[in-house]
């Protein structure tokens, strides 16, 4: 769909002279090969553009372009999909989702996040688990002035970059999420390679690691909905970057298929290749279409959300890796080297397939989301 | 022009027209379980008699037509009212078959390419249930290669004279005309020697036979002409500009098949075999409710279910707004056919040997219905032709390569024998 809004226009063309400007592929490269996951200073820039406002409510000193911040994100997600830009947006957006629905005692953090200064991210998953984000083994023991926090969490993305940390931990028998910050004694942060360029993810040993009361981020009843917001966020922006990332390659792809000439004729004059053409462009429609349609449930709080973000996720994760794949195909042998861009695509889309949910876990999620629709 | 006593004043708003729908549905028209709604098998006379009834109830109730102009007796309105009243009418029974091809291919390729009097009595009468249309465009020496038809119109007088055959025609048998495409010029290249024809189905000189097909279905007709005489009245938009107006009904066509016009009213399915499967009582019935692996593939099922419809609005309103060119209704096309094909596998996989050897508890309907998979990749030009549009036409690339391009058609090679 076209883009009307003239506030999001003008928003969208900023963030992306941004991105080609100070975050192009080449810098991209460069970073790897420095060992370094983003600049801080190059993340304040962004914070100052609104990159990290958009879901926060303007008294808590957020705001966004068009009133509609889910999509406002959705779009700097897709726009950093077409250099696969670095930078800490998902995990910084994702504990922002919950510390907008529950910001008492935390307004210090939430500033210091909008503005840039401070990275944070949120501290779900656990070793040797697959994605369940409400079944936490790290536990937070009541303590005389607040809670004491035991055990590891890994995939967490910046984790070695970031001041603070979302955790989500067993309490009183029920998940709950804590406001962490990193500096704490007890804590100690490996990193963790991953097969992105630049996305590092890190294991996060907690041992006794005491915080105040204050530290807890809602209540225990609210827990499972501020979980399933923060979710949702952290999925549709996979989706909304994967499709950027998408938008891109094939469009490269395709003008390949005018340019490279075999047989004295255009590669894409085969029917052999226009057909993979033609699947290509079906999927990206299709991959848009869906994450377009999450995008919206999340942004209207629809009580649907939670399938069409899974529809999204599941549907963008079986197919994106794979069409990555059908473009290096379309490339040729170029299409396998490190010189060529493709692979620096193909490591984000292969990445965000398997976090957050893998497609079969989400196929599952549909089929029990559905069931419970069903009168019984 | 016919207009309604209830026709709603322009300014009536969706929400508005929709309550006024939804009021006047429940004193009109029967009410039905969408979840398991009354056979409408095209292959029968009956379904064809009871939605021409139902036809005439919602004409005169003022809701038939809501996206046809005003002038032909429709009610000139936006999808978005055509959606509400889709929305409102689905516990009720519709006259779903007539949705395709009468109104969503016939009568709006009448509206791009007829006369102003074929406009007036054919749009019209469709409206009122007093017509039922069909195309006849395939024929047994080919498919997928329309242009290339050679049954053939030979002007004798002031009349056009017709011989030959075709086939593929949905339901010729309870229709009243169909729109024909034959060769009034040998001469030319094949797409400027054709002229479409406006024909009584009922007229001297055709006869028509069913076709049956692997499921038993004896929809499909195959029509013979034979000195088949019409008048010049019966041309649709110019003679030897056949082509044009056959490309009008193949661009609505694939529209239509994914779902995705504006024509159609009513969005039921036609019978038992047309209801979306419900995999959770599906599971039930196996006693595999806590099968994961079933589970998951059903999910999968389900995620492309939902992608497919998210896929055909999101198509829709691009062609709207340019964002999509108008080709793009061949995206929907090959994904109709492609999660058809899924949702059919899948249902073969999760039941097993039940749906292939009968236990009394009629999952080998779901066996049946694989037998006939294809029919979803073939009907409305296949997945293939469907491919080589997306890759020509929106993205552009060569043509393939055709022989008989800029050929007069008499030179052209044809089937051997």
């Amino acid at each position: 769909m076209t883009e009307t809004n003239p506030e999001r226009l003008l928003f969208a063309s900023t963030t992306q002279s941004f991105l080609e400007k100070e975050a192009p592929l080449s810098r991209l490269r460069e970073l790897h090969q420095a060992g370094i996951s983003f600049e801080a200073d190059w993340w304040r820039r962004a914070a100052e553009l609104g990159w990290t406002s958009l879901l926060v409510p303007e008294h808590l000193g957020g705001g966004s372009v068009s009133g509609d911040g889910v999509a406002d994100l959705a779009l700097v997600a897709e726009l950093v999909g077409r250099t696969v830009a670095p930078g800490p947006l998902h995990p910084v957006s994702t504990v922002l989702a919950g510390l907008a629905e529950a910001p008492e005692n935390h307004q210090e953090t939430i500033e210091s996040l909008v503005s840039g200064e401070v990275v944070g991210s949120w501290a779900v998953y656990e070793p040797g688990k697959p994605w369940s984000p409400l079944d936490a083994a790290v536990t937070a023991t009541r303590t005389a002035t607040g809670f004491r926090i035991d055990g590891v969490k890994d995939r967490v993305e910046a984790g070695v970059d970031s001041g603070v940390l979302l955790v989500v931990a067993q309490c009183d028998g029920a998940a709950r999420q804590f406001l962490v910050s990193t500096d704490l004694p007890g804590i100690r942060v490996e990193p963790q390679r991953s097969i992105d360029l630049v996305k590092s993810y890190a294991r996060v040993h907690f041992d006794g690691v005491e915080v105040d009361e204050s530290a807890a981020v809602g209540s225990a009843e609210q827990t499972p909905d501020l979980i399933a917001r923060q979710s949702q966020i952290a999925q549709v922006l996979q989706c909304a970057e994967v499709v950027g990332i998408l938008d891109t390659v094939l469009a490269f792809t395709i003008q390949w298929g005018f340019d490279r000439h075999s047989f004295g004729r255009p590669i894409g004059s085969y029917q052999a290749l226009k057909h993979k053409y033609a699947d290509l462009k079906i999927w990206f429609e299709s991959c848009r279409a869906t994450s377009n349609a999450a995008v919206a449930a999340v942004a209207a709080r629809s009580p649907d959300a939670d399938l069409a973000v899974s529809v999204a996720k599941s549907y963008v994760g079986e197919h994106a890796p794979g069409m990555l794949q059908d473009c290096v195909q379309l490339h040729g042998g170029i299409g396998v080297t490190w010189e060529h861009d493709l692979h620096l695509f193909l490591r984000r889309t292969t990445l965000y397939r398997s976090m957050f949910g893998t497609p079969d876990e989400h196929n599952l999620r549909v089929y029990d989301l559905t069931k419970e629709l069903e009168p019984a | 022009m016919t207009e309604t006593a209830s026709a709603p004043a322009q300014t009536e708003s969706v929400d508005e027209f929709a309550a006024r729908a939804r009021a006047w549905l429940a004193d009109n028209m029967p009410s039905i379980d969408p979840a398991n709604p009354p056979e409408h098998d095209r292959g029968e006379e009956q379904p064809w008699l009871r939605a021409r009834e139902l036809q005439k109830k919602l004409y005169e109730g003022g809701f038939a037509g809501i996206c046809f102009p005003r002038e032909y007796g429709g009610l000139g309105l936006s999808i978005a009212y055509q959606k509400a009243f889709n929305e409102e009418s689905r516990n009720y029974e519709m006259p779903v078959i007539l949705n395709t091809p009468t109104f969503t291919i016939c009568a709006a390729t009448i509206l791009d390419t007829g006369s102003e009097d074929q406009k007036h009595q054919h749009i019209s009468a469709v409206l009122r249930g007093d017509e039922v249309l069909v195309q006849l465009l395939s024929e047994p020496s080919g498919g997928s290669d329309l242009a290339g038809v050679i049954t053939r119109a030979d002007r004798r007088g002031d009349k056009w004279v017709i011989n030959g055959a075709k086939t593929w025609s949905t339901s010729a048998f309870a229709a009243d005309y169909g729109l024909m495409l034959a060769r009034t010029n040998w001469d030319v290249p094949k797409h400027e020697g054709l002229t479409m024809f406006l024909v009584p189905i009922n007229s001297p000189g055709i006869t028509l036979r069913r076709i049956k097909q692997v499921n038993g279905s004896v929809e499909f007709c195959e029509e013979f002409f034979d000195n088949l005489e019409l008048g010049d009245d019966a041309v649709v938009g110019e003679v030897n500009g056949g082509w044009h107006v056959a490309s009008r009904q193949l661009h609505h066509e694939r529209r239509a098949v994914g779902g995705g016009s504006e024509f159609a009213s009513g969005i039921g399915a036609e019978g038992k075999s047309d209801v979306p499967i419900d995999y959770v009582a599906l599971l039930a019935t196996l006693g595999q409710d806590d099968n994961e692996r079933l589970r998951e593939l059903a999910g999968r099922a389900l995620v492309h279910r939902a992608v497919r419809d998210q896929l055909i609005d999101h198509v829709y309103h691009g062609v709207l707004d340019g964002s999509l060119p108008p080709a793009a209704g061949s995206i929907i096309r090959v994904t109709h056919a492609e999660i058809h094909h899924l949702e059919i596998d899948t249902v073969l996989a999760i039941t097993g040997s039940a749906g292939v050897v009968d236990g009394g508890d009629d999952l080998i309907r779901y066996g049946d219905r694989y037998l006939s998979r294809q029919a979803s990749a073939l009907g409305g030009g296949t997945t293939e032709i469907a491919k080589n549009i997306i890759g020509e036409r929106i993205l552009g690339f060569p043509r393939e390569y055709a022989a008989d391009r800029g050929v007069p058609f008499n030179q052209v090679k044809r089937n051997k024998g």
